[in-house]
């Protein structure tokens, strides 16, 4: 959660999204990023998080004391304009180019796992300027291709895929997952690993990756939350319901 | 609302509900369609937080046309699963949208064109699964989405079909001048002077709105800004409970099939937990002529 929020810099415009994310901004608002704005898709834009605890962005404590409520299509708007600097997209399966899937694992006429689609999702992946994902760390969710392309990332790869097919912002900078850091390089292309968390090792990292992982020459250990970004955590999930 | 329900949702309608994304769900709406029995209805809107989970595990619903359908604050929605993986209680289309092309479809049926240009869903395989997309020239086309009715819950309303509505709207504009007529439910009914004092707040051109329902906690347990917080626990049991086909259908039976409407419903709930006490009214706008 504190290295999620780090991908946050002062004065972005964020647009926040749902569940973890929430937290990411309030942590990075609350420690490095002081000036940074959030957006949310049900129409709002805030600057201080939320005073009380949230389960959605819908939640009354969201609402108060917002910054603009509005309806979705008008925040859709700054973000088809190239303003929204940072996204954050949940996934159920991302591959090595940043490819999410949340919609279908197998065949989508018969599929084996129907996951709730995509949300707002795939804009933020399509438009946004740059974005960041957050998933737990296995071979079943780190997959070679996805089998389905919810949120385009780098496509198949190639140099200049997004450019090509239309695609406004600049896709993912980094997986960010339960053992480590992933990242793209400038331009897109294929991810690797930047740091690996405390307790865990590069083995472990590439033995849970579901492709043969590329690793940074300068890969290291991703540093421990501040205090600042703890106390941030605990004051915003109090009871732990997304941080347990 | 059995009324309004009876008259407004036949079978086979399609339906707009939950545009105000997590917030003013119409539950009490969607739990008498499926007392009342319906089938083959099609489902649009944004996000469902658990309503559209509930309709298709009750057999009501043909077709979705949505950009997630799940439990927010739980994640998976099992009923949803089911029907797409095994066909139960029965087979389901879906439509897949994100939340800015489900806005666009809906807009374009508003504005009566059909279909709108954008750029998102480029390099996303939403375009091969969803027949309403198209793309020419590194552009998107969205066909437009109009549905039969659309179903909102409101703070307020007068019985002339004045709705005002505050906090962020999701796309609730557009699926009410997009669907052929609107059905409100209110938490509070209210004269028209009260709306008519600030018609900037109106939702919806009363021409549209075809029923007006007084149901307080019509909601529940999706959030009212200024009067209830949202029941994370009952989405935490819900999901527990729907884990299973057989789970399902005892919390059917429990919240929506042996109660005949939402204020027996409203009885096996402790409102206090989660009413709003602390109030925080906006300053009054001047409409002074002269």
């Amino acid at each position: 959660m504190a290295v999620a929020s780090r991908e946050i810099r002062d004065g972005d415009l964020v647009f926040v999204g749902m569940r973890l994310p929430i937290l990411a901004y309030a942590v990075a608002r609350n420690s490095h990023a002081p000036t940074a704005r959030g957006l949310f898709e049900v129409g709002l834009m805030r600057d201080q998080p939320a005073a009380g605890f949230l389960g959605t962005m819908g939640d009354p404590p969201n609402v108060a004391g917002a910054l603009w409520a509005t309806r979705m299509s008008n925040v859709m708007a700054l973000m088809a304009q190239g303003r929204v600097d940072l996204g954050f997209i949940g996934g159920a399966e991302v591959d090595r180019f940043g490819n999410l899937n949340t919609s279908y694992v197998g065949d989508p006429n018969k599929p084996a796992v129907k996951l709730p689609g995509s949300g707002g999702g795939a804009d933020i992946a399509i438009l946004s300027r740059r974005w960041v994902t957050l998933m737990t760390h296995e071979q079943r969710r780190l997959v070679e291709r996805v089998s389905f392309i919810t949120s385009p990332g780098h496509g198949d790869g190639s140099p200049g895929w997004r450019e090509q097919n239309g695609l406004l912002g600049g896709g993912p900078l980094a997986i960010i997952t339960t053992l480590g850091v992933l990242r793209f390089p400038e331009g897109g292309g294929e991810a690797y690993l930047a740091s690996f968390h405390p307790g865990h090792t590069v083995d472990e990292v590439r033995r849970e990756t579901g492709w043969e992982l590329q690793v940074a020459d300068a890969v290291r250990e991703t540093p421990v939350p501040t205090e600042a970004e703890l106390a941030a955590i605990r004051r915003f999930d109090p009871e732990g319901f997304w941080t347990t | 609302m059995a009324e309004a329900i009876e008259r407004f949702v036949p079978d086979g309608a399609s339906v707009a509900m939950g545009v105000g994304l997590e917030a003013v769900i119409p539950f009490a709406a969607g739990h008498e369609i499926i007392r009342q029995g319906r089938r083959d209805l099609e489902l649009i809107g944004p996000i469902s937080d658990a309503l559209f989970d509930q309709l298709i595990g009750a057999g009501c619903v043909r077709r979705v046309t949505a950009a997630w359908v799940g439990n927010v604050s739980e994640g998976l929605g099992h009923c949803y699963r089911r029907a797409c993986e095994q066909d139960v209680p029965r087979s389901l289309e879906v439509h897949d949208h994100s939340n800015f092309s489900i806005s666009l479809a809906l807009w374009a049926a508003a504005w009566n064109v059909p279909s709108l240009p954008t750029r998102t869903l480029l390099g996303s395989d939403i375009l091969r699964t969803n027949p309403n997309l198209s793309t020419s020239d590194r552009m998107v086309q969205v066909q437009a989405v109009r549905p039969d009715v659309a179903i909102v819950h409101v703070q307020r309303a007068d019985e002339l079909g004045r709705a005002h509505a505050w906090g962020p709207l999701g796309i609730t504009e557009e699926a009410g001048l997009a669907a052929e007529r609107v059905i409100v439910t209110c938490e509070e009914l209210v004269d028209p002077e009260v709306t008519l004092s600030d018609p900037n707040r109106i939702l919806f051109p009363e021409t549209k709105v075809a029923a007006v329902v007084h149901e307080p906690g019509g909601a529940h347990p999706s959030p009212v800004q200024g009067h209830f917080r949202r029941d994370h626990a009952f989405y935490r049991d819900y999901a527990a409970q729907s884990r299973s086909a057989e789970g399902f259908e005892a919390w059917l039976r429990k919240w929506v099939l042996d109660v005949p409407g939402r204020s027996a419903y409203l009885e096996l709930i402790d409102l206090d937990r989660i009413r709003i006490k602390q109030h925080r009214l906006s300053a009054p706008a001047d409409f002074g002529v002269e």
